[in-house]
């Protein structure tokens, strides 16, 4: 049973995002490292940069697959999380503890389309 | 098979050499003062071998290796069948392999033959009417025969048309050189016998469609029953119909890719047409068009003058330049032999008994082994893992993997694996043509041993292969610190 | 039946009663009838093998058998027999891809020593498995170098690359919305003032120029690979991997990325293929890198072995996201040239190179010493070389292929391309020089 955190708002595309005031951190679910296996790389975009909501920032790659990462949220990159350099298996260990990107966001209001703890439990049950 | 873990570098000694060069020409040393700015300052970290050694070493690492003429290979979709000897003695003929590409078109006449000769052959199979012979690879014929249809829609300034639509169960190389060629991918579902949906396909139709990459029989061995009412749903929408010809062996003899709408397709002349896969190539992707395309060809392609000769010319709407030449000579002339060997006489039999032998292991594994979709294949089909894969209180079932690893222990080269992504379990097999009954019924006993392993104690599988040189590399760890270079490996050995 | 089809009528009729049929027909019943092919099939009859030989004997008849003074990226070198007797054991020829490693890893090796060699030669850290020649290899490495740089669109590419390279390189970018800028030359090779000025324009993401140019000179690169990081670009060098026995190694160049075509190392020519291009980069641009890769790791008993690795980049992975589409690369052809490197080593390899320099300048003397040719440039060249004819150099040529020889590469009116290597004899060169001679008569 992957494990699902509440506080956090959820893509269908198994991204999570945790509000912190202007700022965002955003990172990849349970489920999803379950499905990818180990993983082996992480490719992140650099500070600065703009994601856009719905287009794909940056990819995780496991052995037999990788998965193209779709930002959840449109923002500038504030931070990468550097230690999924050498370790990209934290998100593997944990993947809501270690997060991807933290991004200033630019349209709060999209954090409305995105699913709560229970609506995603429910989506990945299906 | 024994494990001999050197690698060449093991045998270097400095001093030695492995080959002796020709008397100099010229023995006085004028001076040519290059510039010490443009030399290297050390010299290349080669490794430095005697002949024996190098004989040895290579002859030692061929012995770890399986090969089409150790067994049996039911790879789906790659079509493993057996590589003639005869074509290795006309490849390595020093007429053709003395020739260098940039000789005067009138000097190579024997060479231009074999073009043309082949170009009259594919068609004469395909029903097609013109072929390029420059792409290298059967990827580099999917891209080849893409960029013809962007070019053909330039040329009448049809510039719009830049998706192009790729059945879900397309091989990866179909949507890889989409994106190379500048296409955006547009995937249309199958419908639940395995087919293109077509209703599905409807709304995908527009004025920005470049066409549709299809194979047929498709990637579960399935013959795509409704390909003429989508070829004229394509047509009708102003794009053009490519057909994969990673599938082609169940149709050599039977049905041609050109009578049922396809405007461009590719061959494998290393999967239908004998040559040797090598390891990983050298292979070649001819392109075959539709008389309307001609002139969008790439160049530089081969063309009568007259009933014996031939000239190269640059086709007026030409694709471009897709290879350094006219692609890879070699291994074009042993599929030309494979062709007379077959002639005729035996054309017929090739698509037929590929098909037969497909179906045949299907239907006596199908107790022992998913079938998803029952219905009569044709040169391959797909199994979506075993029906008791032994699973079990504390204990994992066997995976296909498993299976595919437990069958390299019996002398047998693992199905295709994962592939479709339709089915979680695929094992995809395809026995060609020249794989024996005998060879099938052993085959077919084994696969039943294995299913009745798993069942019993999936372990034994978990375990497999017991009798390779190697069992179950760490994939992990290489993909996450990469060894890549003998400079970078920690072992003493070398 | 036929020698390749083992099935006897009796085989045949088991297996379809096995599967419920009656014919073999009924395989196909799935089969709109209108698609099942009843016409002819216009092949020619089937052949015996002894009729094959002679057949093909018939046709290499028709190709003129040429003492080879051409080049253009394509090398007349010596092949050392080891070579086509290993790599036609049926174990590396009739073997797949590497995909079952266990069983595989006689490939898996040669292509981890092939890649190994090729870092040798060009300096740099990582290596793919070979793609399919040079010209294919450089455009893959101008996609990569767009591809790495996410917004900027424009390579630019030496004009002085062989013209193959160049079309290719501008195919590819064509249909993959690349825009590609060529940079002038200057004094017989690439300006480095022209590239300064292109790079300006902050919409490059590449650089491609080559190590020894289409006349055959050594091109000096000092100062190229500071103006196009300085602008943000992949500095990507084309090299006749031969010539790197002795010339500046792509990474003393400062070079991101190496490209170029393995003929010149023991491939024959055969009329242009197969050969094997080659791909190296520095260690960031690894995950960039198209084409397979092999990598090195342990079993589950411990044991040293070897497996395709970072294969989500590729195709059958990663599908219209993948590095490349490039699935078949050629293997067995890189096969060829890592027992090629094995035989002759560094010192055989630099002995390779000077000989044919050797032969070449003194052909470039004896040449210019008829008073018939003017040269193209002073800069150095090491085994081929551009002359201007002070006559009509297509006539030229023709008198001498009259002759059996194929004097080098015409281009244009008047300039050839020579090009001379360890194989050809003194009385080889000699017979080309007179001959000349008596065509200017």
């Amino acid at each position: 049973m992957a494990k699902v955190v509440t506080g956090l708002k959820y893509a269908e595309t198994h991204e999570w995002v945790k509000v912190e005031g202007e700022f965002a951190f955003i990172g990849i679910s349970d489920y999803a490292q379950q499905e990818l296996g180990d993983v082996v790389y992480v490719d992140l975009p650099a500070d600065g940069e703009y994601i856009t909501k719905g287009e794909d920032f940056g990819a995780v790659e496991s052995t037999k697959a990788a998965s193209d990462l779709i930002a959840p949220v449109s923002g500038t990159v504030e931070e990468v999380n550097t230690a999924l350099d050498d370790t990209p298996e934290l998100l593997n260990e944990d993947p809501y503890t270690n997060w991807m990107l933290k991004v200033k966001l630019l349209n709060p209001s999209e954090l409305d389309t995105l699913m709560d703890a229970a609506a995603y439990e429910a989506f990945c049950g299906k | 098979m024994k494990y001999y873990d050197h690698l060449i570098f093991h045998y270097s000694k400095e001093g030695r050499r492995g080959y002796t060069l020709p008397k100099a020409a010229v023995t006085t040393n004028e001076q040519r003062t290059v510039n010490r700015e443009l030399l290297r300052n050390t010299q290349p970290a080669l490794p430095e071998v005697s002949e024996v050694d190098v004989v040895r070493h290579y002859t030692n690492l061929s012995q770890m290796n399986f090969g089409v003429d150790t067994g049996f290979y039911p790879l789906g979709s790659c079509t493993m069948k057996y590589n003639p000897k005869i074509n290795e003695e006309i490849a390595a003929l020093p007429a053709f392999a003395s020739i260098h590409p940039l000789q005067p078109v009138e000097t190579v006449q024997g060479v231009q033959a074999v073009y043309a000769g082949m170009e009259q052959m594919l068609a004469a199979i395909t029903g097609m009417k013109y072929f390029t012979f420059n792409p290298c690879a059967g990827a580099h014929g999917e891209l080849t025969g893409l960029m013809i249809m962007r070019a053909y829609h330039r040329s009448r300034g049809d510039v719009g048309r830049t998706k192009i639509i790729v059945p879900d169960s397309a091989h990866g190389t179909n949507p890889a050189s989409a994106a190379v060629c500048g296409l955006e991918v547009v995937v249309v579902k199958s419908n639940a016998d395995g087919l293109v949906d077509v209703e599905d396909l409807k709304p995908l139709l527009g004025p920005d469609l470049a066409g549709i990459m299809m194979t047929n029989p498709n990637t579960l061995g399935l013959f795509e029953r409704d390909i003429k009412e989508i070829a004229a749903l394509v047509h009708e929408a102003g794009g053009l119909l490519y057909y994969d010809g990673a599938n082609m062996n169940p149709l050599i003899g039977k049905v041609r890719p050109g009578d049922m709408g396809f405007d461009i397709m590719h061959l494998n002349l290393h999967k239908s047409f004998s040559t040797p896969h090598g390891g990983g190539g050298p292979g070649s992707g001819p392109v075959g068009v539709a008389a309307f395309l001609k002139d969008c060809l790439p160049y530089p392609h081969t063309e009568p003058v007259d009933s014996l000769t031939n000239e190269l010319v640059e086709p007026a709407k030409t694709s471009g330049r897709v290879s350094a030449h006219m692609g890879n000579f070699g291994v074009i002339l042993r599929a030309y032999a494979w062709l007379l060997t077959i002639g005729r006489q035996h054309v017929r039999e090739v698509g037929p008994i590929a098909t037969l032998n497909a179906n045949y292991v299907k239907e006596l594994l199908k107790d022992a082994y998913k079938l998803p979709i029952p219905s009569v294949c044709k040169h391959e089909f797909v199994f979506d893992g075993l029906i008791n894969d032994g699973a079990r209180e504390g204990k994992e079932g066997a995976t296909t993997l498993d299976v595919a690893k437990r069958l390299l222990d019996f002398g047998f080269h693992a199905p295709t694996i994962y592939f479709p992504l339709l089915f979680h379990q695929a094992l995809m097999i395809e026995p060609t043509e020249t794989e024996s009954k005998e060879t099938l019924d052993a085959f077919i006993s084994i696969m039943h041993r294995i299913a009745d392993e798993a069942a019993e104690d999936p372990d034994i599988l978990h375990a497999a292969p017991h009798d390779c040189p190697i069992s179950r590399p760490d994939d992990t760890t290489a993909a996450k610190h990469p060894v890549i270079n003998w400079t970078d490996l920690n072992s003493m050995n070398g | 039946m036929h020698p390749y089809i083992p099935h006897t009528t009796d085989d045949i009729r088991k297996m379809l009663e096995t599967v419920g049929m009656k014919s073999l027909n009924d395989l196909y019943a799935d089969v709109p009838q209108e698609f099942i092919y009843k016409g002819e099939y216009n092949l020619p009859d089937a052949m015996s093998e002894d009729e094959i030989r002679h057949f093909f004997e018939a046709l290499a008849a028709r190709n003129v058998k040429m003492t080879c003074f051409a080049g253009q990226g394509w090398y007349d070198h010596c092949t050392p027999s080891v070579i086509p007797y290993l790599t036609q054991r049926s174990e590396f020829l009739t073997a797949y891809t590497p995909y079952q490693p266990e069983i595989s890893q006689g490939t898996l090796r040669y292509i981890f020593e092939y890649q190994s060699m090729i870092c040798a030669l060009t300096g740099l850290e990582v290596s793919n498995a070979s793609m399919y020649d040079g010209p294919t290899a450089a455009a893959e490495a101008v996609r990569m170098a767009v591809a790495s740089t996410r917004k900027k669109d424009t390579v630019l590419i030496s004009s002085t690359l062989l013209p193959q390279v160049k079309e290719v390189v501008k195919t590819y970018a064509s249909y993959a919305g690349i825009v590609i800028e060529e940079i002038a030359e200057s004094d017989g090779q690439t300006s480095l003032e022209a590239l300064t000025t292109s790079l300006a324009s902050g919409r490059v993401a590449g650089v491609l120029v080559p190590n020894v140019n289409g006349y055959g000179i050594i091109e000096n690169h000092i100062g190229f690979a500071d103006a196009t990081h300085s602008a943000g670009a992949l500095f990507i060098e084309y090299c006749d991997p031969s010539s790197l026995a002795v010339l500046k190694s792509p990474a003393e160049w400062g070079a991101d990325v190496a490209v170029g075509d393995g003929q010149s190392l023991g491939i024959p020519l055969c009329y242009g293929g197969p050969t094997v291009g080659f791909m190296a980069c520095k260690k960031e641009h690894l995950r960039k890198l198209p084409g397979r890769i092999v990598g090195a790791t342990t079993d589950r008993d411990g044991k040293r072995c070897f497996v395709l690795t970072l294969q989500a980049r590729e195709q059958h992975i990663r599908r219209d996201k993948a590095t490349s589409n490039i699935c078949s690369n050629q293997s067995l052809m890189a096969l060829w040239v890592t027992i090629y490197l094995s035989l002759l080593g560094p010192k055989g390899l630099a002995e390779v190179n000077e000989r044919s320099s050797a032969a070449a300048h003194h052909l470039c003397k004896e040449l210019l010493a008829t008073g018939l040719f003017t040269p193209v440039s002073d800069k150095p060249f090491l085994k081929e070389f551009a002359l201007d004819y002070k006559g009509d150099a297509r006539a030229l040529h023709k008198a001498l292929a009259d002759k059996g020889i194929l004097a080098g590469v015409v281009i244009g009116d008047h300039r050839i391309c020579f090009a001379v290597t360890e194989k050809r004899t003194r009385e080889e060169i000699d017979y080309l020089i007179n001959c000349v001679k008596e065509a200017a008569l």
